[in-house]
Parts: C-alpha cells; structure tokens; sequence
C-alpha cells in the first residue's frame, strides 16, 4: 500500500516503513537505545532527503522512548534523579549543536560531517563495547580470576558537587551525569539520533550504573531532548513528516514492547555484545560508503542551497 | 511551494474532468468548427491532485490540427535554482568539491512529438523554442570553462531523470486518421507542486506555425494538503502538536501492551 509523506514529498509503501518501525523498535526496546542511527541511515537509503530523515526520525524516538519508559518504569528501573541531571547537560548540548549544525551548513559540508560523526562515533563505542563485552563473556566462562574492586577510582571521582543518587546506589559529582547529557544533547541536535548508544556505555562505563538501570534512564532523557529536536525541527526546518513519524512510530512502539520483554531475558555482556556488533556494522557501512567511489560523482539540491 | 489560487474546490475538479472529456469527443467538430485556429489542444484534467494515495497519474492531451503537419508536445514545471555538487577523491575519501548553481531550472520538463524532430525541423528553431532535451536552456549563474558546463549540465539532467521527473525518452504523440492527436504525459509520485504550462506547437516545412499553451496545476489535496499548510504556516504550533501526538501514541501503546 503506497502512502504520499506530504512533508517528503514522496510516496512510500507504508508496509515497509512498518516493519521498518518495528525492527527498529524492537532492537530500541531491547537495548534502550533509541535506534535512531539505524533509523536514519534506513530512511535515507529508501529515498527520503537526509534533513526529513532527521526531522522526522526526532519525532517518532519521541513516542518510542516514552512507550519504552513505560515498561522500564513498571519495573522500577529509572532513576529519574539520574535522568534529571543528565536532563539539564541535554538541553545546553541541544542549544550548542543547534549552533554548530548551522555552522557546518553555512560551509557547505553538512552531509559529510555528519557522515563522518557517525563513523566516528559508532566506530569508536562500538569497538570498545565489543572488545568490554566479549572480555566480560571470556571471563565468565573461565571464572578463575577472584573478583576484583566493586569501584574503579580516578580523577572522575574527585569532582566537585558530589551528589547522591539513591536508586542508582551512587555517590558522584552532577558534573559527570550532565556533561554525559550534554554530549548527548549535541548529537541529538546533529545526528538527529537519540544518544543512547552514546549514554548506555557511558552510563555503564563511567557512572558505574547498574545496568538494570541504564535503559530506563536512558529512554527518560532521551524523552525529552528529542522532544525539543522535533520542535526546533518543525520550527526552523519544517523538516517534521507527522504521516512518515506516524507510520514509524506505529511499527515503532509495538516492536519496542516485544524488545523490552526480549531484553530483560538477555543477559547484559549478551545484549551488549549483539548491540556493539550492530553498531560497528553500521559504521564499517558508512565508512565504505566514504571511501567507495559514489555511481554518480554529481549530485543535485533544488531551492536554496 | 503553493501559488495562489490554485487549490480547487473539488467540485470545480469534477466539471473539469467532465468537461475535458467532452471535449475529447467534440474534437472532431471542433476542428472543424473553428477554421481559423490551425491546432486546438487541451487536456483530460487541468489539476494534478496529490492526495494520501498519491503514486503518480497520467494526463491526457487531445487535439486537432487543420490539415499536415507535425506535433510537438513540452511540458515544463515551475522554475527555480538547481545546484549541482561535483564530488572529488580527498585523501581516500570522495567530497563535494565543486558546485555549480543553475537559475530559472524547470522542476519538470517531458516532451513529445508525432515524429522524431532532427528528422524535420533544425537545430535552431529546436533551440528556440526549447523542444527536446539537448536544447533546453540551463544558465549557470557564472561563467564556466565549455567541458565544465557541460558535464555540470549533463549531471544535472541525468539526476533528474534518475528522479523521474525529466522524460528519458522522446514521449510519442500519436495521430487518429490525419487531424486528431493525443499523447500521455505522466507525473511521478514525487512530483513538484506548482504552476505546469502545456505547450502543443504545430510544426510545417520545418518552422513552428503555431502553439497554444495550456496551464496545468500540481496541488496537494485533502488531508496532505492540510497537513503541508499547517506544517508551513504555523510550524511552532505543528511542532508542538507532533510532540504531544508522539507523547499520547507511545503512552497509549504502553497502555495497550500491559493489559497483554
């Protein structure tokens, strides 16, 4: 079944998008990212301009991380203090990649930056999630060594505005869960992605958060830095397809609940060692995308730009 | 973009329609009738209405002439720039490099004709009046080397047409005994909204003796038409909306899927 996107200006079949929506969904739930830098890439690939691509994707991990929340919240595994510092880092970052995506158009080179943002980003966390989880799947099966220090400490932990985070069981510096954030919020404003695979490691690796934890949070901050992604979208760009979002974020929220119930099953050095699997594959894709050399060397823009 | 006036009431649509078909039938007469017009064209619909279940439509064009002759047929869209962004190899990887912006670009352009024209008519009087794709007329806004422009040029209609929207062959106008014409002309899904003009051009002993142009409107109708107003009249309040939508669609999924 075709479906004209009145923003896009195209017509798309709308069962492909579904099922799009629900793959997609379906690994976000299970890994609480919000599987924007798979959305992305996939919506582009079937012919929707790379700025709808953005626009819209914010709009649909809107209504995927609230319904992904919901889950997560049942089940007590948010810690919304953790999210709300995080929360307030979200929205600078957001301003200040405003800033910067509206200085990389100005030169002319916005498609590559953010090409090479998600290789370099993808490629680098996905690298280290890989190499930490099958480690982590190397030593469980051989568990000779005794167990090491529940906290690692370093210069981190010498932070100032030490703050307490009950649900979490932590007892860290604000500034590291908000400047977590704000590299998200910045992403979020120039990838047009979540930051989840971005703020689960980070989350994991440098807060030292119980993994339990980490999706619900995630997904709670996430909320609301996408939500001010789609308004600054629609607002400045209209660049926000409502018809694409809502045949994504269908396929998208019934595909998140069977990935919560699938994820909650998984065991967490498993999912984290699929998800850096996935998401080096995207990079590697990307990246040869970079240097393979394109069908056609020139491309066209109609309108301004 | 939308000009105005041209959203027609549906109705409107409808007596169009009809009335286009009408006059496929009373074409004969027609011709007949109005002895001091030698080619009398129109088309099957003036609107080309987008609605939600929009996949591209075809037009019919029907008409007379007065006797011999041949029939060229060009369809353009509205104009507006093009850029055309040439990629290079920059330390293993392939960048935009150059770019070349070409003003007055027709979003659309198809053409066709009752023979193929290099056979009858020439090069100049092709050029003139822009039939064919080799002599539609694209100015960059600067002046470039020959082989540059050419090869910005030749990407340019190469990437429309790769979108569908710049005719890759010769469209065929067909005759029906010796006067009466007709041909297709076909609008893709990702058609451009906006002001079309038909022109149907009569062509004798190798000049244009006469053309008629016809206007034809691409609008979005309907729910796509609302939602493409609203979106770029009142984009705070469309933002918002798709904000709370979202919101409300995730709750109630999350809802739905507990009592599962």
């Amino acid at each position: 079944m075709q479906v004209y996107l009145p923003i896009a200006e195209m017509s798309v079949n709308a069962l492909l998008v579904l099922v799009m929506g629900g793959l997609v969904g379906f690994l976000s739930g299970m890994f609480g990212v919000g599987g924007g830098f798979l959305m992305t890439p996939l919506l582009i690939f079937i012919g929707v301009p790379p700025a709808i691509a953005v626009g819209t994707q914010a709009n649909q991990l809107v209504a995927a991380s609230v319904s992904g929340v919901l889950a997560h919240w049942r089940r007590n595994n948010v810690d919304v203090k953790m999210g709300v510092v995080m929360l307030a880092g979200g929205f600078v970052g957001t301003a200040i990649g405003v800033w910067i995506f509206g200085l990389l158009q100005r030169m002319g080179q916005i498609d590559f930056a953010i090409t090479v943002s998600y290789v370099f980003f993808l490629g680098t966390i996905g690298a280290m999630m890989l190499v930490e989880s099958s480690r982590a799947m190397l030593r469980r099966r051989a568990p000779s060594g005794g167990r090491g220090k529940l906290h690692r400490h370093s210069w981190l932990h010498g932070l100032p505005l030490k703050m307490r985070f009950q649900r979490s069981k932590l007892y860290i510096s604000a500034l590291l869960p908000a400047g977590i954030g704000l590299v998200g919020g910045m992403l979020v404003a120039i990838m047009g992605i979540g930051g989840g695979f971005i703020l689960v490691p980070a989350m994991i690796y440098i807060l030292n958060m119980p993994t339990g934890l980490v999706a619900g949070t995630s997904l709670f901050q996430i909320i609301f830095t996408t939500a001010v992604a789609t308004l600054l979208q629609a607002a400045s760009n209209q660049t926000v397809d409502v018809m694409l979002a809502f045949l994504l974020l269908v396929g998208g929220v019934v595909g998140a609940q069977f990935g919560t119930r699938t994820g909650t099953r998984l065991r967490g050095e498993h999912a984290r060692l699929m998800l850096s699997l996935l998401v080096v594959g995207v990079a590697l894709m990307l990246a040869w995308g970079l240097v393979v050399r394109p069908d056609d060397l020139f491309s066209i823009t109609s309108g301004v730009s | 973009m939308r000009l105005p006036g041209t959203r027609l009431p549906g109705k409107a649509m409808i007596v169009r329609a009809a009335a286009g078909l009408a006059g496929l039938a009373a074409g004969v007469t027609l011709a007949a009738n109005v002895w001091g017009q030698q080619l009398v064209a129109d088309l099957s619909s003036h609107l080309v209405a987008i609605n939600t279940g929009f996949t591209g439509t075809d037009v019919v064009l029907f008409g007379s002439t007065d006797g011999q002759g041949d029939v060229a047929i060009v369809v353009t869209g509205p104009r507006g720039s093009v850029t055309v962004r040439r990629k290079d190899r920059v330390a293993g990887i392939w960048l935009n490099t150059q770019s070349v912006r070409f003003e007055q670009v027709p979003a659309y352009y198809a053409v066709a004709t009752s023979r193929p024209l290099d056979q009858v008519v020439d090069r100049p009087m092709l050029e003139r009046h822009q039939i064919g794709l080799p002599h539609l007329q694209l100015d960059p806004g600067r002046v470039l080397p020959a082989e540059d422009l050419a090869a910005f040029r030749a990407a340019l209609i190469r990437n429309k047409q790769r979108e569908g929207l710049y005719g890759i062959t010769l469209g065929q106008v067909a005759f029906l005994g010796e006067r009466l014409f007709r041909t297709n002309i076909y609008f893709p899904a990702n058609v451009p909204t906006g002001m079309y003009t038909v022109e149907a051009m009569l062509i004798r002993d190798g000049e244009v003796v006469t053309a008629q142009t016809t206007p034809l409107v691409v609008s979005k109708v309907g729910f796509s038409a609302e939602i493409y107003e609203i979106a770029r009249h009142e984009p705070v309040a469309y933002g918002v909306a798709a904000v709370i939508g979202a919101i409300a669609a995730g709750w109630l999924a999350g809802a739905i899927f507990r009592r599962i």
